[in-house]
C-alpha cells in the first residue's frame, strides 16, 4: 500500500445527456493500481474512457460510485496537489499569456516565487526548447509548442507523480521523442509517470507496464511482455536469388513465401525448419539478406483486443 | 495569495479583452454628450450632467458586470481552461473569489475612469460660465461610490449564475432580469398590495424580498439638487451590499464544490 501511487476501487462514472437524461456509463468498476517509480501507459481507443479517469483522479469530477486515490490520499483532496504535476487532453491554455506569464502564473498557484521561481521557469523553457518563445502570446504558439508549454507547466512544482493526457497527440516524430527522453529522465529522477495515449509504439518504447482500456473496462493490465504472447509466431527469412524449383520446394514444406522484385521473403512457422530451409537457400546459390524472428506487436495485440470486446 | 494570484490574472484577461474597451467608449462619449445637451435645456446645467452621467456610470457599469461576470467562469468551463487550475492546489472557493475579486478590480478602474471623465466635464462646464473650479458637485463621487457597491451586488448576481449555468445567454437574461427587477422593487410591492389574485401575490412577494432593493444605491436625485447624503445613510447602505454579496457568493461557493467539470 506504501508506494501506491495511483490506486481506483471499483470507479463508476456515469454521465447524463440530452433532455432525455440518457445515461452514458463513461467507467465500468475500474480498478487500477499504479506503483512509484513506473512508467505506466494508459492505452485506450477514442472514447474508451481515459480522459474521464483522469478527470476523476484530478478531483475534476466525482465518480458516480467507486473510490480513487492518489499519493493515498483522496483524489479530490487540496493538498496532494502539491505533488502532482498533470497535462490536460488538449492544452486548454490562457492564450493572452505569454510563456514566461504563463509559467508563473502556475508557479505561483503552488505558492512559489522569486528567485526559485525565475530559475525553475529558465530551466523548464530550456528543457523544452522554448526559450525563443520566452515572450511570445500561446495564441501564436503552434501545436507542438503548445504541447511543450503544458509539459513544462506540469513539471513547475517538482512533483513526484506526473499525470499526462495524450502527451504526444499533434507531434511530429521528432517531438515525440523528445517527450519520451523527457519522461524518460523523470523517471530516472525517481517519479512516477502515468500517461494517456493511443499511440502504440510511444507505450512500446518507454511503459514498464500498460493498462488497456476498452469501453470504460480495464481489459489488460500489466508487463508488456506479459500482456503480449511473448512466444516467436513465425520466422521471416529474405533471401536473393533464389530459383523457381526452390521455392516450391519451400512452399511444400510448410512456409509462405512473398515475392518482391529481386527480394524473396519466406515466412516460416516453424521454428524447427528455419536451418533446413537456410540450408537450402545455400544449396542453391542464394544468398541470405536478413533472418527476424517474428512476435506479436502491441498494435496486433490491441487490435485484436478490440475484436474481441465489440 | 492564491486568490491574489487568480485576480491579478483575471484583471489581466479583462483589459486584453476588446469589449471593455467598447463599453468604456461608449460610456465615456454619453458623458462627453451630456454636455452638448445640457446648452440646448435652460436651467442649472451641471444638474443635466450630472443626471446623465451617473445615469451612463450605472448602466454603463452594470454592462461590464454583467457581460463580463458571466464570462467570468462559463468561459473558463468553455474553454476547459478551469481543468489545469483546479488540478493544481487551489480550492474552487479560493478560485471563485479570486475570480471576483478580479473583476471588481476591473470595474473599480473602469467606474473611476468614468467618474473621472465626468468630473472634468463638469469643470469644463463651470470654466464655460466664469464660475470657480471649486463649485463643482463634489458629490458625485458618493454617488458614484454607492454605484460601485451595487455592481458588487450585480457581479455577485452574475457569478453566481454562471457557477451552474452553461448557457451565457440564459445568464445573462436572469441577471438583466434581476438588476431591473431590483431597481422596481418599490413599484413591485407596490403592485403586491394591489393585486387581489392569491396565485400572483406570492411570487411578487417572494421577489420583493429575495432580490436585492438596488435602488438604496441610489442617490443621485439627492446629489443633483445639492441635497445632503448623510454618512450613517451610506454606511448602513454599505453593509446591506455587502451583506448580500456574502450570502450570494456562499451560495456560488456550495453549488460550485459539487460542480462535475466535464
Ligand atoms: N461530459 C460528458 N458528457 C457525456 N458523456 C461524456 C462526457 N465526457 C465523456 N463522455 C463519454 O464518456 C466516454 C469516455 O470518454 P473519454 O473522454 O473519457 O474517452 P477517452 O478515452 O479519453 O477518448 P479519447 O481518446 O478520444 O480522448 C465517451 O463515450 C464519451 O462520450
Ligand atoms: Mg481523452
Amino acid at each position: 500500500m506504501t508506494n501506491s501511487v495511483i490506486k481506483t476501487e471499483n470507479l463508476t462514472k456515469v454521465f447524463k445527456v440530452g433532455f432525455r437524461g440518457k445515461s452514458v456509463a463513461a467507467l465500468k468498476g475500474l480498478n487500477l493500481e499504479v506503483t512509484e517509480g513506473e512508467i505506466f501507459g494508459f492505452l485506450g481507443p477514442n472514447g474508451a474512457g481515459k480522459t474521464t479517469t483522469i478527470k476523476i483522479l484530478m478531483g475534476l469530477i466525482y465518480p458516480t460510485t467507486g473510490k480513487a486515490w492518489i499519493l493515498n490520499k483522496e483524489a479530490a483532496d487540496v493538498e496532494v496537489k502539491n505533488r502532482i504535476g498533470f497535462l490536460p487532453e488538449q492544452p486548454y491554455f490562457y492564450d493572452y499569456l505569454t510563456s514566461r506569464e504563463f509559467l508563473r502564473f502556475y508557479g505561483q498557484l503552488f505558492g512559489l516565487e522569486g528567485d526559485e521561481l525565475r530559475t525553475r521557469m529558465n530551466n523548464l523553457l530550456t528543457l523544452v526548447g522554448l526559450e525563443d518563445a520566452a515572450d511570445l502570446q500561446l495564441r501564436k504558439f503552434s501545436k507542438g509548442m503548445l504541447q511543450r508549454i503544458g509539459i513544462a507547466q506540469a513539471l513547475i512544482n517538482q512533483p513526484d507523480l506526473i499525470v499526462l493526457d495524450e502527451p504526444m497527440s499533434g507531434l511530429d516524430p521528432i517531438g515525440r521523442k523528445e517527450i519520451r527522453d523527457i519522461i524518460l529522465r523523470l523517471k530516472e529522477d525517481g517519479k512516477t509517470v502515468f500517461f494517456s495515449t493511443h499511440i502504440i509504439p510511444d507505450v512500446e518504447m518507454i511503459c514498464d507496464r500498460v493498462g488497456m482500456l476498452m469501453k470504460g473496462e480495464l481489459v489488460n493490465v500489466g508487463r508488456l511482455n506479459e500482456i503480449m504472447d511473448a512466444k516467436v509466431k513465425y520466422v521471416e527469412i529474405v533471401a536473393r536469388n533464389v530459383s523457381k524449383e526452390m521455392l516450391a520446394h519451400m512452399e511444400a514444406i510448410g512456409s509462405s513465401l512473398y515475392e518482391t522484385c529481386d527480394h524473396v521473403s519466406i515466412n516460416v512457422r516453424d521454428e524447427d525448419r528455419v536451418d533446413s530451409i537456410l540450408q537450402l537457400i545455400k544449396d542453391g546459390k542464394g544468398s541470405v539478406v536478413s533472418v527476424i524472428p517474428q512476435r506479436e506487436t502491441l498494435e496486433e495485440h490491441f487490435i485484436k483486443k478490440i475484436g474481441g470486446t465489440s | 495569495m492564491k486568490v491574489l494570484t487568480i485576480a491579478r490574472n483575471t484583471f489581466r484577461e479583462a483589459i486584453r479583452d476588446k469589449i471593455l474597451y467598447n463599453l468604456l467608449f461608449f460610456a465615456l462619449l454619453m458623458i462627453a454628450a451630456s454636455l452638448l445637451l445640457a446648452t440646448l435645456t435652460v436651467g442649472e446645467q451641471s444638474k443635466i450632467i450630472i443626471d446623465i452621467g451617473l445615469a451612463s456610470i450605472n448602466v454603463f457599469g452594470a454592462l461590464i458586470a454583467i457581460f463580463l461576470g458571466i464570462g467570468l467562469i462559463i468561459k473558463e468551463i468553455e474553454k476547459k481552461t478551469i481543468y489545469n487550475i483546479l488540478a493544481k492546489p487551489v480550492p474552487r472557493y479560493q478560485f471563485l473569489i479570486g475570480k471576483y475579486i478580479g473583476l471588481l478590480i476591473t470595474i473599480l478602474v473602469n467606474i473611476v475612469i468614468m467618474g473621472a471623465g465626468l468630473y472634468i466635464i463638469l469643470i469644463l462646464n463651470e470654466l464655460r460660465w466664469g464660475h470657480s473650479i471649486f463649485d463643482v458637485n463634489f458629490d458625485i463621487w458618493k454617488a458614484i461610490y454607492l454605484i460601485f457597491i451595487e455592481l458588487m451586488v450585480i457581479t455577485a448576481i452574475a457569478l453566481m449564475f454562471s457557477t451552474f449555468s452553461s448557457s451565457s445567454t440564459l445568464s445573462a437574461i436572469f441577471t438583466i432580469a434581476a438588476y431591473i427587477i431590483g431597481h422596481l422593487t418599490e413599484e413591485l410591492k407596490l403592485i403586491g398590495d394591489k393585486v387581489q389574485d392569491s396565485l400572483l401575490k406570492g411570487p411578487i412577494t417572494f421577489f420583493y424580498y429575495f432580490l436585492p432593493n438596488l435602488d438604496n444605491f441610489n442617490i443621485k436625485g439627492r446629489v443633483v439638487h445639492r441635497l445632503d447624503v448623510p454618512s450613517s445613510y451610506i454606511a448602513l447602505v454599505t453593509v446591506y451590499g455587502l451583506f448580500y454579496v456574502a450570502v450570494i457568493l456562499l451560495l456560488s461557493g456550495v453549488i460550485f464544490q459539487r460542480r462535475d467539470f466535464k
